[in-house]
């Protein structure tokens, strides 16, 4: 879950590979492998990772693979035409721009609080800091139905605080928030530790002030991280079900999320409409994907 | 002057978003002492409950585990083509919806579909019952075995497992001697985090399980279908319940992540 603990670009380029391409590279000079019999240990090799990878391959299709093809497959069952009916039923088309708006906007948010918070994280100290540093992971501990019950007690009709934000917009986004909250706090915190204070110190000497510094200075160094912190919050917020169940009513029309309306779909037997929104935010969450990869590249290359 | 600023909006917002809402429930479940809550979650359902999440969730880890460590190995160790698609792969579970989860499995492995069918014709049944929902279960859990694992194994190069091999280890004997001892807290880290997040999973289990009571009623299920209906002092203490696991899992992992500033 911890997002800065991504197999990144770089260290799959720095590590000793001992076969590259599918096929076995030669040892290195004074490798073992060179004195002793050169075939029986390398073809037990390759036999093991092709054992390991076969086995790897067939746990992740029988898992993941086939189960999520068999969603799209499902959604084009009438064809293209068919399948954007589907999406574009007026229940269906309201529960994913409800999504996407709400979810825009929550990584917004994101985005700026995310990255303020890892700020005064890394750069302020403070009596129970080290609390707070813990409590930033509760969302991801907490089971989402949890986190959803909890928001519920203080922003619910019973409200302490007398706001009552239940079957309304503005509590879903708070959910969303609530469990998108980690996010962008741990991909900009490392970067944001391993910041040369030089640059800021040189920049600082030359006269630049505290506002020219961050923006010429830290904020291109932050951005890759920032970005892809976003990008994590704002795939997380498309396909949040859990913690937007109890507090959003899931009224049709007006509160109620995709994953929500696809839930519904699927209990009323309208399998290949659950199928279609399925699909819709399989590809949202695939883009995310590329784009965060693309997002650790560049990241990488500016290091 | 900016720095009290900063500090100041960064824990306002963490107060209300966070500390206030998680707080509160504490509060709330514990309102009329600590009695009613022992007897709501000692009834036969929450303890059926308790008892099913279990199961689902140990059952997924050591799952998970298995996987994780030699997908890791794979990912790390050696080089093949699809690498990259394969790297890929291992994190999509992160970004699907879990209703999505559910549904696929559906697709697949329920009554109605071909594979699914003949499997029950076996008398195997998937879907509204335990092996879906650990299907479902090890679904969203999928990366995080492996993400704890790489990074380590990265570090820790391959100079040891080389010179066991030159010693005349086998393959075995060098995995289980050097490379797990070597990522021995990182897997432990990674199998918290799956286990937390077994035990805490509700869309995917909420769809493939049927939600019947009593039979495949999980902990988060049993939050949901006690709230709705009214009987909010036992949806409260399963929630409580269930946010102190929650707690303790940060707890723990704290301690055996890695330090960043150690290095």
């Amino acid at each position: 879950m911890s997002p800065s603990r991504t197999d990144g670009p770089v260290a799959a380029a720095d590590r000793p590979a001992l076969v590259r391409d599918g096929r076995p590279a030669a040892p290195p000079a004074g490798s073992p492998e060179r004195s002793r019999s050169p075939r029986s240990p390398r073809l037990r090799r390759r036999v093991g990772l092709g054992l390991g990878l076969g086995t790897a391959t067939l746990y992740l299709s029988l898992v993941v693979l086939i189960p999520l093809a068999a969603v799209v497959w499902r959604s084009t069952e009438d064809g293209l035409a068919g399948f954007w009916a589907q999406v574009t039923t007026p229940e269906s088309a309201s529960a994913l721009r409800l999504t996407i708006g709400a979810s825009l906007l929550v990584a917004l948010v994101n985005l700026v609080m995310g990255t303020l918070i890892a700020w005064v994280l890394v750069r302020d100290d403070f009596p129970g800091k080290r609390v707070v540093e813990v409590l930033i992971d509760l969302p991801f501990a907490l089971p989402t139905i949890v986190a959803g019950l909890v928001l519920l007690a203080l922003y619910g009709p019973s409200s302490p605080l007398g706001v009552d934000l239940a079957y309304a917009r503005s509590g879903v986004v708070v959910a969303l928030l609530f469990v998108t909250l980690p996010f962008v706090v741990r991909t900009v915190q490392p970067v944001l530790l391993e910041l040369d204070r030089d640059m800021e110190e040189a920049a600082a000497s030359l006269g630049a002030g505290r506002g020219t510094i961050f923006r010429r200075i830290i904020l291109p160094s932050l951005l890759p991280a920032m970005l892809s912190g976003t990008a994590l919050a704002f795939a997380r917020s498309i396909s949040e079900f859990g913690s937007t169940v109890l507090i959003s009513g899931n009224i049709p029309f007006d509160t109620q999320v995709a994953a929500v309306s696809i839930f519904g779909q699927i209990e009323s037997d309208n399998v290949t409409g659950a199928a279609a929104v399925s699909t819709v935010l399989l590809l949202v969450a695939l883009l995310m994907l590329v784009a965060m990869d693309l997002l650790q590249r560049w990241g990488a290359r500016r290091d | 002057m900016t720095r009290y600023a900063l500090r100041s909006i960064a824990l306002v917002y963490l107060l209300f978003l966070l500390v206030l809402p998680v707080g509160l429930i504490c509060w709330t479940t514990f309102a009329d002492g600590i009695g009613p809550v022992v007897d709501a979650l000692t009834t036969p359902s929450a303890l059926h409950a308790f008892a099913v999440t279990a199961q689902v969730a140990v059952l997924s880890v050591v799952a998970n585990t298995l996987f994780g460590v030699g997908a890791a190995l794979l990912l790390v160790r050696h080089s093949f083509p699809g690498k990259r698609v394969l790297n890929m792969l291992v994190d999509l579970p992160i970004a699907v919806s879990p209703v999505v989860v559910g549904l696929a499995l559906i697709l697949v492995y329920g009554r109605f579909a071909p594979f699914g069918g003949w499997l029950a014709d076996r008398g195997i049944d998937v879907i509204f019952s335990l092996p879906g929902m650990v299907l479902a279960t090890v679904f969203v859990s999928l990366p995080l075995v492996v993400r704890a694992v790489t990074p380590v194994l990265e570090e820790i190069g391959t100079e040891q497992e080389q010179a066991a091999r030159t010693l005349g280890a086998g393959p075995w004997q060098t995995f289980r001697r050097i490379t797990l001892p070597a990522v021995r807290w990182a897997l432990a880290y990674g199998m918290v985090l799956a286990l937390a997040r077994s035990l805490g999973e509700y869309g995917a289990v909420a769809v493939v399980s049927g939600r019947i009571k009593d039979q495949t009623q999980t902990l988060t299920l049993f939050v949901e279908e006690r709230f709705q209906n009214f009987d909010q002092q036992s949806a409260y203490a399963a929630a409580f319940a269930m946010a102190a696991i929650a707690i303790l899992t940060l707890l723990v992992t704290t301690l055996l992540r890695p330090r960043e500033d150690a290095r």
